[in-house]
């Protein structure tokens, strides 16, 4: 008896552990009736009330759910049984669903409020023809560093990162097509390169970073930087803000050698069960009144025309929300990357975090 | 007859959740993405063995940690009466009631190095230890969060140890030393070595911890398997293999250990 009561113990300890994975498989499904729209977002990524203006607008009730990353997302729709309407991934990620055959081209006959897009954002990299995608909220990469701690002659390149100085204070970002990403931008490379010497060059410059990095963080970094935990470390500009408004210390430069401009774009997917709210939805996230309220609760960029005319002075002349086209000139988007580079992006970025690791370390 | 019946849920709760699941990883790990049959993950996991080292390393450490601290503690408390331990018993249950991964936050706030033992340090004049982001961290977050799993299945095995066999030894005349070691521990092991499976298996295949306290700068199994799922490398077939991999050299340990710890009882072996 007591063997079985210690077995349950152990299963549900087990169980416990794993609940990230299980979660994952129970919220699976949405809605299928028909004046519904099932919308899969980043978290803390809209204006929450917009879902309600919406619902009171159209009648569609909006079923909401969150994640925290693109691999998660994608994991989910390619574990198959979800039955979302309308996705936002980044860039990236789009050009991978669109390569996959999960996305259905879109009706911009029901989405007018496509015009108000600005052109520079229609007909992306990740999207050529701009069937498959609307943009939601875009942005700027860069380096986020202590300016109490940091001295002003080391700032301006991504090489900050690497400084010996600051050994034990940098924070790095803690996935591989970022992290990546701006190893080969160091180099000199573009981040979609296929050349799979320059992909392993990069990982090597991450290798040499790998014993100054305190610790290779997403979210966390907040925590971090605006505690002084650690003084370097890169981010989007959108979050920057954020932790300067609990962090006056804390200041933001895009890199020369030039950083990444990333979209955040709705989709849906090829087996949404509600198409036609899925549109509507879309069209209505770029109504001005909806952009704006969105656009003033999450401080990311806006795609939309009107909204960036009728913000804040301030904040539509920001050069970093709204970058000039010096800024832009150095920006390069995420393209959908071959699945022999995504393979060795993969095994490169394990090398990283296996090899580099005094074994018997402890300490 | 009657505990048969009584057994049916059980043994329906087994097949639905233990052994489908299991079935369905051995598929996944012998298969390709186009479903193909393949022992292609497994001639490949060499290049794991590095994360797998470290991982069974690491929890091996925070088993004997925990062995240390949680038998004395086991001891004690099951030869104490009265309140202080339905006191203690209630302080070691306690943090178990609290989210597992708030548990794991707070350590990150405390060990911080602008956290509290570091300003704690400062104010008493001492220089910051830069504690977060290694492998002692992480050590020290398995061993809080899975002490009481030790503890309990000790704690109760001691407990129920007759007196009378004590009292026994000490009539024949040993002193409490000679009746402890050749009694009282010998009587307790089973309760060890179940302890040792409730820590080792969780430690050995955590990956919040090491992600939190570790600073994500090196992999545990862990972190290897979530990744494969759900993290940058999705790639459910290969994360089967390293997980079947994984069950079968934790079920070696334990057999071993049952083996070191037969005719005293053994310890679970799932």
């Amino acid at each position: 008896m007591k063997k079985l009561l210690v077995m349950v113990l152990v299963l549900s300890l087990t169980a416990g552990l794993l609940t990230g994975c299980v979660h994952s498989r129970d919220s699976l499904g949405g809605d299928t009736s028909s004046n519904v729209v099932n919308v899969y977002n980043w978290g803390e990524y809209i204006d929450e009330s917009v879902l309600d203006d919406f619902e009171a607008a159209t009648g569609i009730k909006v079923n909401y759910q969150m994640y925290d990353s693109n691999e998660t997302m994608y994991s989910k729709i390619a574990g198959g049984g979800a039955n979302y309407d309308v996705v936002i991934p980044s860039d990236y990620m789009v050009a991978r669903l669109i390569a996959e055959d999960l996305l259905a081209p879109l009706n911009f006959d029901n989405i007018p409020n496509f015009a108000d897009i600005d052109p520079a954002l229609k007909n992306p990299a990740y999207d050529p023809e701009n069937l498959y995608s609307v943009p939601y909220m875009w942005g700027l990469m860069g380096v986020i560093y202590n300016a109490k701690a940091v001295d002003e002659a080391d700032l301006g390149s991504w090489s900050l990162l690497w400084n010996e100085k600051y050994a034990g204070d940098i924070l790095m970002i803690d996935n591989s097509r970022d992290a990546i990403g701006i190893a080969l931008k160091r180099l000199g490379y573009s981040y979609n390169t296929t050349d799979e010497a320059q992909v392993r060059q990069a990982v090597d410059l991450l290798v040499e970073q790998w014993p100054i990095v305190q610790a290779y963080v997403m979210d966390d970094i907040f925590q971090k930087l605006e505690g002084a935990n650690a003084y370097v470390g890169t981010y989007y500009y959108g979050d920057y803000l954020t932790m300067y408004e609990n962090n006056p210390d804390l200041g933001f430069y895009i890199p020369e050698e030039g950083t990444n401009i990333y979209v955040d774009a709705m989709c849906i997917l090829k087996d949404a069960p509600n198409k036609a709210n899925a549109e509507a939805f879309i069209n209505y996230m770029c109504s001005t009144q909806a952009g704006l309220k969105n656009c003033e609760a999450i401080w990311y960029s806006s795609p939309l025309l009107s909204v960036r005319e009728a913000l804040d002075p301030e904040i539509a002349d920001d050069p970093y929300a709204y970058p000039d086209a010096d800024i832009m000139a150095k920006c390069e988007s995420y393209a959908g990357l071959p699945q022999n580079i995504l393979d060795l992006y993969d095994s490169e970025w394990i090398r990283l975090k296996t090899t580099t690791g005094n074994f018997w370390g402890l300490f | 007859m009657k505990s048969k019946g009584i057994a049916i849920p059980y043994v329906v709760w087994m097949a639905v959740f233990v052994v489908a699941p299991l079935v369905v990883v051995v598929v996944y790990a012998f298969t390709n993405r186009d479903w193909s049959v393949t022992l292609d993950h497994f001639t490949t996991l060499g290049q794991y063995a590095g994360v797998f080292g470290r991982s069974f390393l690491l929890a091996f450490v925070a088993t004997i940690v925990c062995i240390l601290i949680g038998y004395p503690l086991a001891y004690f408390l099951a030869r104490e009466r009265g309140r202080l331990r339905g006191m203690a018993m209630l302080l070691i249950m306690l943090p178990m009631w609290m989210n597992f991964l708030l548990r794991t936050y707070s350590w990150v706030f405390l060990l911080e190095r602008n956290g509290f033992f570091n300003n704690l340090l400062s104010a008493i004049g001492l220089p910051k230890l830069d504690i977060i982001n290694t492998s002692g961290a992480v050590v020290l977050g398995m061993v809080y969060n899975f002490l009481p799993f030790m503890v309990l299945p000790i704690f109760s095995v001691i407990e129920k140890i007759d007196p009378r066999v004590i009292e026994a030894a000490q009539d024949l005349g040993a002193d409490s030393a000679t009746v402890f070691r050749r009694i009282t521990f010998p009587l307790s092991l089973p309760g060890v070595l179940s302890g040792i499976t409730m820590v080792f298996i969780p430690s050995v295949s955590t990956f919040v911890i090491s992600r939190l306290l570790g600073g994500g700068k090196t992999l545990l199994l862990g972190d290897l398997i979530e990744m494969q799922f759900l993290g940058s490398a999705y790639n459910p077939h290969l994360g089967s293999a390293i997980s079947l991999v994984m069950m079968v050299i934790v079920l070696i340990c334990m057999g071993v250990m049952n083996r070191f710890g037969e005719g005293e009882g053994e310890a679970v072996l799932l």
